[in-house]
């Protein structure tokens, strides 16, 4: 076992994982926080992703004892202290855009990532940003919607 | 499993001399897959990230762990073209073209760049000092590359005054996520040469010598000449078939990609 520090969600936690398992799995298994998903763990799906020193990445692709001294945030750092929703997650549930639920956390992810550089992203950088996250419901056309241009108030929440 | 995370090439160095059968570790997008996959469980990993020497970028050098994230505002168009066609914004954040050269699968996306300008791969270790190899004594078979036990991939030497034109593109299933099927890079001079490096229709990338001759001889290349083009680089090809593709499907598609991109060239 290999200890590692990491800052998940702004909060240090020191943890002992096991070979060369994946970020994916210590935060699944061992921190307590299921919302990033394990689906193809070969990194064509997205579902797993989150934000490594502030940049998007497949969690399952991530040797965690490689990510020790990261910053991680995943999708429960998002919503705030009143559990308030993130405008991404605000956003995506008003237009309808999540059906199963099982890519949202990835793609809200991707998605505050995007907003975060691009407060006015078009329809085709929406699905540049979005294209290693899979909608295995096919709900791209919400999702764009959901995303592109947004709203003043959706911009500024990004970060 | 002992990690080591060396802060320096020195101490990368001395970490591969002191374990010569450990495992690098990049940006860890093809490892990663065998450990969730295939079962792999490395002895000791050297994790390369926080290698400040692998991270230089300068016009004749690209060092091993640059991302692709980064060469997608690189400022060579061939190789910043192939970057933004890497996996996806995950995996560009993570992956690097060092892991191009270690992986050594035909079908990575930066090799046909490489292949295209010539470029040498920069290699060290502790006890055998700095070699420098050509792309082709680098890349010598499917995912069977020269570097020795103990050896690091440095990166990448340019050749000074690297054609202008440079052009990518690459077919596969989809626009994003894909593995290649076929990819080509086809740089072009100011006086009329034009080379062209094929990934994914050979064990290694391939360069096609026959068109690129018939081609630079061309003053000002004919629509005749430009899929007279196309039909010698889909001779030159070795493709092979695999779940992604057929031989016949990717000797076709290598043709067709290597005349677009003379054409975009010549536009």
């Amino acid at each position: 076992m290999n200890s590692i520090r990491l800052r998940v969600n702004g909060e240090e936690r020191l943890v002992e994982v096991d070979g060369p398992e994946s970020l994916l799995h210590t935060l699944r298994e061992r921190l307590g926080l299921p919302g990033s998903k394990n689906a193809c763990e070969q990194g064509e799906c997205g579902s797993c992703t989150v934000l490594l020193d502030g940049e998007p990445v497949c969690s399952c692709l991530v040797m965690a004892a490689d990510a020790d001294g990261a910053d991680v945030l995943t999708v429960e750092g998002l919503a705030g202290p009143d559990r308030a929703l993130h405008p991404v997650q605000q956003a995506l549930h008003d237009n309808g855009a999540v059906q199963c639920g099982f890519c949202t956390p990835g793609v809200v992810m991707s998605a505050v990532h995007l907003l975060a550089a691009n407060p006015r992203p078009s329809g085709i950088e929406v699905r540049e940003a979005l294209a290693g996250n899979l909608c295995r419901c096919t709900g791209y056309g919400a999702i764009v919607r959901a995303l592109a241009a947004p709203p003043a108030d959706l911009a500024e929440g990004a970060s | 499993m002992l990690v080591l995370r060396p802060r320096s090439l020195d101490e990368a160095l001395d970490a591969l001399e002191a374990h010569p059968g450990a495992t690098p570790l990049a940006g860890g997008t093809d490892l990663m897959v065998q450990v969730n996959y295939q079962g792999r469980r490395p002895e000791v990993v050297v994790a390369l990230r926080r290698v400040p020497e692998l991270q230089a970028m300068d016009a004749r050098f690209i060092g091993a762990g640059v991302t692709w994230s980064r060469l997608t505002a690189a400022s060579w168009p061939g190789l910043a073209q192939a970057a933004r066609t890497v996996g996806s914004p995950q995996i560009r954040t993570m992956g690097t073209l060092g892991g191009n050269l270690g992986t050594a699968s035909p079908a990575g996306d930066g090799l046909p760049f490489l292949a295209a300008v010539e470029a040498q791969v920069e290699v060290a270790s502790r006890a055998g000092g700095t070699r420098r190899l050509a792309w082709d004594e680098f890349l010598v078979g499917p995912k069977r590359n020269s570097l020795r036990p103990s050896e690091l991939i440095l990166g990448v030497r340019l050749p000074a005054g690297l054609p202008e034109q440079q052009h990518f593109a690459k077919v596969g299933a989809r626009n994003a996520m894909v593995i290649a099927i076929a990819s080509a890079c086809l740089v072009r001079s100011t006086d009329g040469g034009i080379r062209i490096a094929l990934g994914s229709v050979g064990p290694t990338p391939l360069r096609a010598p026959r068109a690129e001759a018939m081609i630079s001889a061309e003053r000002r290349p004919s629509p005749a000449a430009a899929a007279e083009f196309g039909r010698l680089v889909a001779e030159e090809v070795r493709p092979i078939d695999d779940h992604r593709s057929t031989a016949a499907y990717r000797r076709h598609a290598a043709g067709v990609v290597a005349r677009r991109l003379l054409e975009r060239a010549l536009a």
